[in-house]
Parts: structure tokens; C-alpha cells; sequence
């Protein structure tokens, strides 16, 4: 059963130490406000999972809490390179980290195969790609009907899963519309999931069938942020803020500037400001 | 009106690649110069291609270009929207996408592709941003179209890493790993089109873009040229083309830089 709780005691009472957490979304619903709540809580050694880690994993990382990333696009999207992780793959700044490359079909694959309850997931993929050769976990299995030899992969099964989505109900049932990405399967992989919402509502009696719904029993925690996802969007809410993903390129290329940054709009903020964030680009 | 003497270098690549597409593709789309193409197709001769991009957007028709893969436009705009793994399972790998339109960092003189570093994998001089979706479109989509401008740090001799397979070594290559797909079928640069040679699979000059000589293509390649023996001069842009390019561009940059959060 969902518990409603604030964003400080769901980020406490589920993300510990040296977990494997994933916060997923893709382009839209990136869980900004939950990835702020975590580095003012300050977790240490976080193994992170993301398709493509983008502004939320250079902060993360930036700040240290990040001691191994698992991803398959790491760029600012529509922009250019991530730049704090960059520092830290190259420069070990703040700290060293392991960074272990796939590519979007086998994350995704993945990811299924975690909420599957599978121990690996298996694609035709890879084929005559680098990452094999750099990758130690990329192997390689035959069919056991056809010979063809296909891709396989560890399935992701992190300790927690942060997503944002549109609505929840009260007792805790979560909707996700637009472009659903691939937070379904990674709350049904993750052992809990923090989900932060733009609005809870009575319940869902009214809404089409087939919208993407996690029922409240596959949720551990639901979190009333308007504007959560910010600067990523939310469909039929608000819309992407172009401006913030150009100004973070800026930001993320001086330490000093990033650090400063950090200190004001992260550390002695709280998930409250993102609602004044979105003002302007509702539609 | 538009002034069709001064075309850029950049709009006749997009125009050149725009063309290669027909009413009845299925497109993988990778932002950036391929997807003004695909769009540019879209709005002129193919007004019925399928684009697709890799968040799960099928049949999408943006009224301005995307920033990103993921833009809520491309979603708003599309005849469906699945999940990212329905994406690359039921879609790209269950082969119903017959070309996948990609843009490279590095490439060699094969169509192999490089987006993942520049210098040693474990101490890489530069990390990019890697391969994303590209190492299965490579493999997956019927055939590969790539665009990219021309440089010598960008078409290289020997590229730094293989994110994405193109045809190897050359000649069989993709054969001998498996793989059934045609791969790497055409390169639209700012400067020519390429095909590759039908045995040795070695990208060859078959078009020049007006105006443009021998010598320049040479100068801004990293790899010794070779040019068919029937050489064209690429047609330059209609004024339906420029205009439809121009108009696109004119209305993603009244979009992209209207809305700004406080």
C-alpha cells in the first residue's frame, strides 16, 4: 500500500547508503525535485541507473554522492555533453567513479526483464558494437531452437525507483500519459519506489481504461510536487523549459559556478520552489 | 522570396538528405541533421513517411523541430506513443523500420561510427555521449543513412571507437557477424553525397554539391578520397525545398525561444 508522505521522509525512510537507485523519465517526468531532495539528504556511494543520465546525474554526481553510473546516453539533451560527469570520468572530480555503458535497447531490455523477475534479458544486439569489448557484462547465448546467437544482459533490479508522473489517486494508484518512457518496468525492477506527483485526486473512476496506472500496491510512497519535473516537463501541465537545459551547459563548465549554483537553488531550497518554477510555461 | 543563389552548405546537406526518403519509409530519426531532413521529406515530396523517434513516438509530424528525442510536440503530434522497451523490441528489433537516419562524431571511410570517446575507452581525451539507441538502429533498421559535415577530426582514418557497426572492415563484413541488414547506404555531407561501392563497401563520392571541387572534399576528409568514375553535380535546392526548410527553421526558433520558466 502507497504511503502519502512528504518528499524529506520518502527520500529518508527508502533510499539508505550504497543502494542502486534509478530515477527514470524520459525527456518528460525526469524526478528533479526527488533527485534534490536526495542530495540535500546528502546519500552516499549511490550506484545510478539511468537510460540517459542528463541533468539530474550531473548534480548527483557533481555532489559526490555518486560512487558508479550505469547509462546509455549521457548528454544534456538538445545541448551538448554532461559536463560534471565528464569531470569525474576524466578528472576523478569530486570523486572517481565506475562508469558501466550500454546502449538504450539493452537498458530498456534491462529493465523489463527486472520487472519480469528475470536474471538477464536477451535482444539481438551489440552486433560488431565496441561495447562488448569494454563491457564485461555484455555476453552472448544461443538459442536453444534456432542457433542464433543473441545479447544478453544482467536485468536491472535496483533498490529503489524515483519517478514523476501526472496524477495519483488518494490511496496511492499512479498515471503516467505522453511519452511513458520506461518508468513502468522501472518501478515494477526497483524492491521501492518514491513516486512524486503533480496532483492526487479522489480516484480514477473516470479516466480511459488503458492509461498507464501502477496500481497503489506496486508503489512503497507518493509525493504531492507541482512542478516536480522541472526543468523536463509534464505532458498536459507544463512544458519543457528550453532555457534551463541552455543555462545548465554554463553552469556545469565552471566548478565554482556549479557549486554555487548548488548551494542556491538545491541545498538551501526545499521541493516547495519547484511550483513557482513552472509559472510561465503552463500551458 | 527566397534568395535560391545563397543556399548554405548546411541547407543543401539537409535538402540532399531529405530527398533520399520516400512516401512509403518507416524513418528512425536521430535529432539534430537528420530530422530536419526527415521533416523537410515530410513537408515536401513524402508527405506520408513514418517518422519514428526512439521515445516511442510513431508517426509523428512536428509543426517545429524537436530539441530533443523526446519533445512534447513529437508525442502531440504522433498516430501513437508506445514504451521505450515496446520501442526497441516490437519495433526497431522486430524489423519494421526500413532505414534509420544517424549522425556521427567520427566515421571511417566504412560507415562505422564513433559517438562514445575520443582517445582510450578507460582515459578517454574527450567522453562523449555515447551510442544511445545507435548500436541497434545500425543493425536492426533495413538500411542506414548518415549525415554529417565534413572535417578531418571527424572523417578519420581510424575511428577511436566502435559505438556503431557500419560495414567493418569492408566487403562482407556485416555478413560474417550475422548481421542481414544492408547497413550504411548513404552519407549526406555539407560538401557531397557517398555511396558505398558495391564490393568493397568503401564510401565513394558520387555526387558534388555546386560549386565545390575535388581538392575540397579531399581537405576536409582524414581518409585518401575516392570519387566514381560518374561523377554528378548534386541538383541545388528547389525554391519549394529552401522555402520549406527555411520556414520550418524560422518557426522551431519562434517556439524554442518563447517560453522561459521563472
Amino acid at each position: 500500500m502507497a504511503k502519502l508522505q512528504s518528499l524529506k521522509e520518502a527520500v529518508a525512510e527508502n533510499l539508505h547508503d550504497g543502494d542502486t537507485v534509478a530515477f527514470e523519465g524520459f525527456t518528460q517526468l525526469i524526478p528533479h525535485a526527488a533527485a534534490h531532495e536526495v542530495i540535500r539528504q546528502g546519500r552516499k556511494d549511490l550506484t545510478l541507473i539511468r537510460m540517459t543520465p542528463d541533468i539530474i546525474y550531473d548534480q548527483l554526481i557533481g555532489m559526490g554522492l555518486a560512487k558508479k553510473v550505469i547509462f546509455s546516453y549521457a548528454g544534456n539533451p538538445g545541448v551538448g555533453l554532461l559536463r560534471r560527469m565528464r569531470d569525474a570520468i576524466e578528472n576523478e572530480w569530486p570523486r572517481a567513479i565506475e562508469a558501466v555503458e550500454h546502449s538504450h535497447a539493452a537498458m530498456a531490455n534491462a529493465y523489463e526483464a527486472g520487472a519480469a523477475g528475470l536474471p538477464c534479458a536477451i535482444f539481438r544486439g551489440y552486433r560488431g558494437a565496441g561495447l562488448k569489448d569494454v563491457n564485461p557484462e555484455i555476453r552472448s547465448i544461443t538459442c536453444p531452437f534456432t542457433g542464433e546467437e543473441l545479447a544478453a544482459v544482467p536485468a536491472h533490479r535496483p533498490d529503489v525507483a524515483f519517478i514523476h508522473a501526472q496524477k495519483a489517486s488518494r490511496r496511492g494508484d499512479v498515471l503516467v500519459e505522453g511519452i511513458i518512457g520506461v518508468q513502468k518496468e522501472a518501478v515494477l525492477a526497483s524492491k521501492r519506489s518514491v513516486v512524486t506527483v503533480e496532483e492526487i485526486v479522489e480516484d480514477f473512476d473516470d479516466l480511459h481504461p488503458n492509461l498507464c496506472v501502477l496500481p497503489h500496491w506496486t508503489v512503497t510512497s507518493v509525493v504531492h510536487v507541482p512542478g516536480g519535473a522541472h526543468p523536463s516537463y509534464t505532458h498536459s501541465y507544463y512544458s519543457r523549459d528550453n532555457a534551463a537545459y541552455l543555462e545548465w551547459d554554463i553552469i556545469s563548465a565552471d566548478r565554482d559556478l556549479f557549486t554555487a549554483w548548488m548551494r542556491e537553488n538545491v541545498l538551501d531550497a526545499g521541493p516547495e520552489v519547484f511550483a513557482s518554477r513552472v509559472k510561465g510555461l503552463q500551458s | 522570396m527566397t534568395n535560391l543563389s545563397d543556399f548554405t552548405p548546411n541547407e543543401m546537406m539537409t535538402i540532399a538528405a531529405a530527398r533520399a526518403l520516400s512516401n512509403d519509409d518507416v524513418c528512425f530519426v536521430g535529432i539534430g541533421a537528420p530530422s530536419a531532413a526527415c521533416n523537410v521529406a515530410r513537408l515536401t515530396h513524402a508527405p506520408d513517411i513514418t517518422l519514428i523517434y526512439e521515445s516511442g513516438t510513431i508517426g509523428t509530424a512536428p509543426n517545429v523541430l524537436p530539441l530533443s528525442i523526446g519533445d512534447g510536440e513529437l508525442c502531440e503530434t504522433a498516430v501513437t506513443t508506445v514504451s521505450v522497451p515496446e520501442m526497441f523490441r516490437y519495433w526497431l528489433q522486430g524489423g519494421r523500420i526500413s532505414i534509420g537516419f544517424l549522425g556521427a562524431a567520427q566515421i571511417d571511410r566504412f560507415g562505422n561510427i564513433n559517438t562514445t570517446v575520443i582517445g582510450d575507452y578507460h582515459k578517454p581525451k574527450v567522453r562523449l555521449p555515447g551510442g544511445g539507441g545507435a548500436p541497434e538502429i545500425a543493425t536492426s533498421c533495413g538500411e542506414v543513412f548518415i549525415t554529417m559535415k565534413q572535417a578531418p577530426r571527424g572523417m578519420v582514418e581510424k575511428i577511436d571507437f566502435f559505438t556503431s557497426f557500419g560495414h567493418g572492415e569492408g566487403g562482407n563484413h556485416r555478413e560474417r557477424l550475422g548481421i542481414k541488414t544492408k547497413g550504411p547506404t548513404l552519407l549526406i555531407t555539407d560538401l557531397a553525397v557517398w555511396k558505398p561501392d558495391p564490393e568493397t563497401k568503401e564510401f565513394t563520392v558520387v555526387s558534388m554539391h555546386r560549386g565545390l571541387t575535388r581538392d575540397r572534399i579531399q581537405e576536409t576528409c582524414g581518409w585518401k578520397v575516392r570519387f566514381s568514375d560518374r561523377l554528378e553535380e548534386t541538383p541545388p535546392p528547389t525554391e519549394l525545398e529552401l522555402a520549406t526548410l527555411r520556414e520550418f527553421q524560422a518557426r522551431t526558433e519562434k517556439a524554442h525561444g518563447a517560453k522561459k520558466g521563472s
